[in-house]
């Protein structure tokens, strides 16, 4: 554990090699863009729980660590390894080590033409003028300390384009994966889509860690949707229980362009999933629809800031929370209805399943509405596995166990049903399946163990 | 033999006795029907029987196939062949009849060491217990009873109960809510399970079901005890002079302390 000062001399550390690194290589737009984020960053420091948008989660865990950057010493994943988070049906992978993306782990297939996809670095490098004019643009660097951050040390990260009227049936799967080394090590990946007038396309970020040393990713994504473009944006977090993965997904849509945004959370020790669309055009549809599964001390706090700029927009936000052991959910939906959005039409429904006396969810809707004739709902659940469907499935042969993962799985299924049918749900629903089986199991033995800490702990009151 | 076997059995739920010592004998073949007003502990036996564990037995013992019935999880008693027709079919959204009626099937089949069966075996055995309680196949496309209407929750009881093929099938007011034709339907269902290595066991608050699922003995429950025991004209004489006949006989029947 360090110091609060001794990490923010370990930031400017850190940046210091960024910019020397960067200064004779990176245009100068760039180079602005970075120190902006970087004195955005230093002027607010890390968020406290006495900031409202971060009230429920304390993130000390992260200030106090000295995350040190990654830049040469990677220690490179097999190609089995990698192999192994292939998903079958996508259009091509890129997989990004520590943040880095590295082409000989990727497989990048022959894309349609008016397709680009590459790893940002290397377009930056090549073609610069791609990038310039979408890069940093979205992204609010000023409400949010770790845009800033991400913002002040990025450096690659994916780079998706897809020209005018093109229809891109299967996934992009960008892979990112932490590996362990000595010391805690962070990565900043941003990543930058941009799906022009009347394309669709599907984007699957996945992230994975193959190492047991703490480590910090802070990813933030540009996503921006051209008019009448049809995008699909699936996020998957399954590192292992040391990482801390914040992510920030920014969203631009334009006249009725349609998006759907879709988080599977299962993994991670403290996970923030910030997702922002903004509907900027006349008529366009958001579905903003998450699952989070947390067991151990997990924390998953998930903050949804959707912003009406324009009229005849709606906006569906649907996110699920199983929460077993102690672990700790958040959902803050916050919508903003600006005041020429009228005949917005926004709902917002945060169901959770508590299956421990520990577990602990923090919900909180926020409206804020500034225009006269919207229609905006809320709604949010907090209950257990119940025991007459319990009881009816057992009364059928079904063990107990099983019985409860029936269960659970028909809460999750509320979220995968909303998935487009084909290869990315068939991926988050293998993965969901898997997870579910593992923490029903899983519950039955560490409810056994609470009651054994239980007996000791009154023994030693006693003794 | 003894395929069931209930002696003296005493159940409490939220501290109130509600079961005062219950004797009861159901041998395999054997069709019997316990009735009683509301409140005299009918469903209660019943849900005691399929081991929920939210009542709490007091005293007495229940033998299963010669097995203490009370020691089995409510998974383990119907992997031995225990099903109860729920008077309240649950609903379990997000989980398709088809599926769920699969699992539970596999779970006892898996029970008695025998092969899991596959979507594409299944689905024959699936349509032909459809087609008995003349039931539409869409409904095993739905989430379990979910927005089904009464009748159909009903039939979806006895069609789980045509599928897995239990030794003791207990129903549960299973005619309550039910027009004449879907009582019909259901009671023939029931009627074409009938074996003589099978027993029924209906419980009940109208003798209506009873016309069309004979019972071999009538058990007229009151209070938490089983006043009256007859054959089936013992249904049509509660039906003729009501309960509390029924309880005034039991009563001057035990003789009054002088």
């Amino acid at each position: 554990m360090a110091t609060a000062s001794q990490t923010a001399q370990n930031y400017v550390e850190a940046f210091g090699q960024i910019v020397k690194y960067g200064r004779d290589r990176e245009p100068p737009w760039l180079q602005t863009l970075r120190q902006g984020g970087f004195d955005r960053f230093s002027a607010t420091g890390f968020p406290t729980t006495r900031d409202e948008d971060w009230r429920f989660t304390n993130i000390s865990a992260i200030v106090q660590t000295n995350f040190q950057l990654n830049r040469n010493g990677h220690r490179l994943p097999t190609k089995r390894q990698v192999e192994s988070y292939r998903i079958a049906g996508t259009v091509c992978q890129l997989t990004f080590v520590d943040g880095r993306f590295l082409p000989q782990l990727s497989s990048l297939a022959t894309l349609p033409k008016g397709v680009t996809v590459a790893g940002l670095a290397a377009q930056l490098a090549s073609d610069p003028q791609q990038v310039e004019p979408c890069l940093g643009r979205y992204l609010n660097t000023q409400c949010d300390p770790f845009a800033a951050l991400n913002t002040a040390f990025l450096e690659d990260g994916g780079f998706v384009h897809i020209a005018k009227n093109i229809v891109l049936e299967e996934p992009i799967h960008l892979l990112f994966v932490s590996t362990a080394h000595e010391t805690p090590t962070m990565s900043h990946p941003r990543n930058l889509i941009v799906v022009e007038e009347g394309s669709q396309a599907t984007i699957i970020e996945e992230y994975v860690s193959l190492g047991g040393v703490p480590a910090l990713c802070n990813t933030a994504t540009e996503l921006i949707a051209g008019d009448s473009a049809v995008v699909s944006h699936y996020m998957i977090e399954r590192e292992d229980v040391e990482t801390f993965n914040v992510s920030t997904l920014r969203m631009e849509q334009g006249r009725n362009a349609n998006i759907a945004s879709h988080s599977a959370l299962i993994g991670g020790a403290l996970v923030r999933n910030n997702v922002h669309p903004v509907l900027a055009g006349e008529g366009g549809e958001c579905l903003i629809n998450g699952l989070f599964i947390g067991n151990g001390s997990q924390q998953l706090d998930n903050y949804m800031l959707v912003e009406h700029a324009q009229p005849h927009c709606s906006s569906r936000q649907f996110y699920n929370g199983i929460l077993d052991g102690s672990a700790h959910g958040v959902f803050h939906g916050r919508i903003v209805v600006h005041k020429d959005a009228q005949k917005t039409d926004a709902k917002q429904i945060n169901r959770n399943l508590l299956l421990s006396d520990q577990a602990q969810i923090d919900t909180k809707p926020q409206l804020e509405i500034y225009a006269d004739d919207v229609k905006c709902t809320h709604g949010a659940t907090i209950g257990q596995i119940e025991e007459n469907p319990l009881f009816y499935l057992r009364s059928r042969g079904i063990d107990e166990a099983a019985a409860r993962r029936l269960l659970l799985l028909a809460f999750a299924s509320e979220c995968l049903e909303r998935m487009k049918e084909g290869p990315a749900r068939n991926h988050v629903e293998m993965l969901i399946h898997a997870h579910l089986l593992n923490l029903v199991n899983s519950s039955v033995g560490s409810n056994r163990a609470a009651h054994q800490t239980e007996g000791r702990r009154n023994l030693e009151e006693v003794g | 033999m003894n395929l069931l076997e209930i002696k003296d059995l005493k159940v409490r739920v939220d501290g109130r006795e509600i079961l005062k010592g219950i004797n009861l004998e159901i041998n395999t073949g054997e069709a019997h029907s316990i009735m009683g007003p509301n409140g005299s502990g009918k469903s209660t036996l019943a849900q005691v029987l399929a081991r929920r564990e939210t009542y709490e037995v007091t005293g007495g013992e229940v033998l299963f196939k010669g097995k203490n019935l009370l020691e089995l999880k409510a998974e383990d008693a119907a992997c031995e062949g225990l099903f109860l027709a729920f008077q309240y079919p649950v609903e379990i959204p997000g989980i398709s009849n088809a599926y769920f009626l699969r699992s539970a099937l596999n779970a006892i089949r898996k029970y008695r060491g025998e092969d899991e069966m596959d979507a594409m075996d299944f689905l024959p055995l699936m349509r032909e217990k459809l087609k008995l309680l003349d039931m539409n196949e869409t409904l095993m496309n739905r989430s379990v009873n979910e927005s089904f209407s009464g009748g159909e929750k009903k039939r979806n009881e006895i069609l789980q109960m045509a599928v897995l093929q239990p030794k003791l099938a207990i129903l549960d007011e299973t005619d309550s809510g039910l027009d004449i034709d879907a009582l019909r339907v259901v009671a023939q269902g029931v009627n074409a399970m009938r074996s003589p290595d099978r027993a029924i066991l209906v419980v009940t608050h109208y003798q209506r079901l009873l016309n069309y699922i004979v019972p071999d003995r009538v058990h007229v429950l009151v209070d938490g005890r089983i006043v009256r025991s007859g054959g089936p004209e013992l249904a049509l004489e509660l039906e003729e002079k009501g309960y509390a006949t029924a309880e005034t006989g039991a009563r001057s029947a035990i003789p009054t302390p002088a």
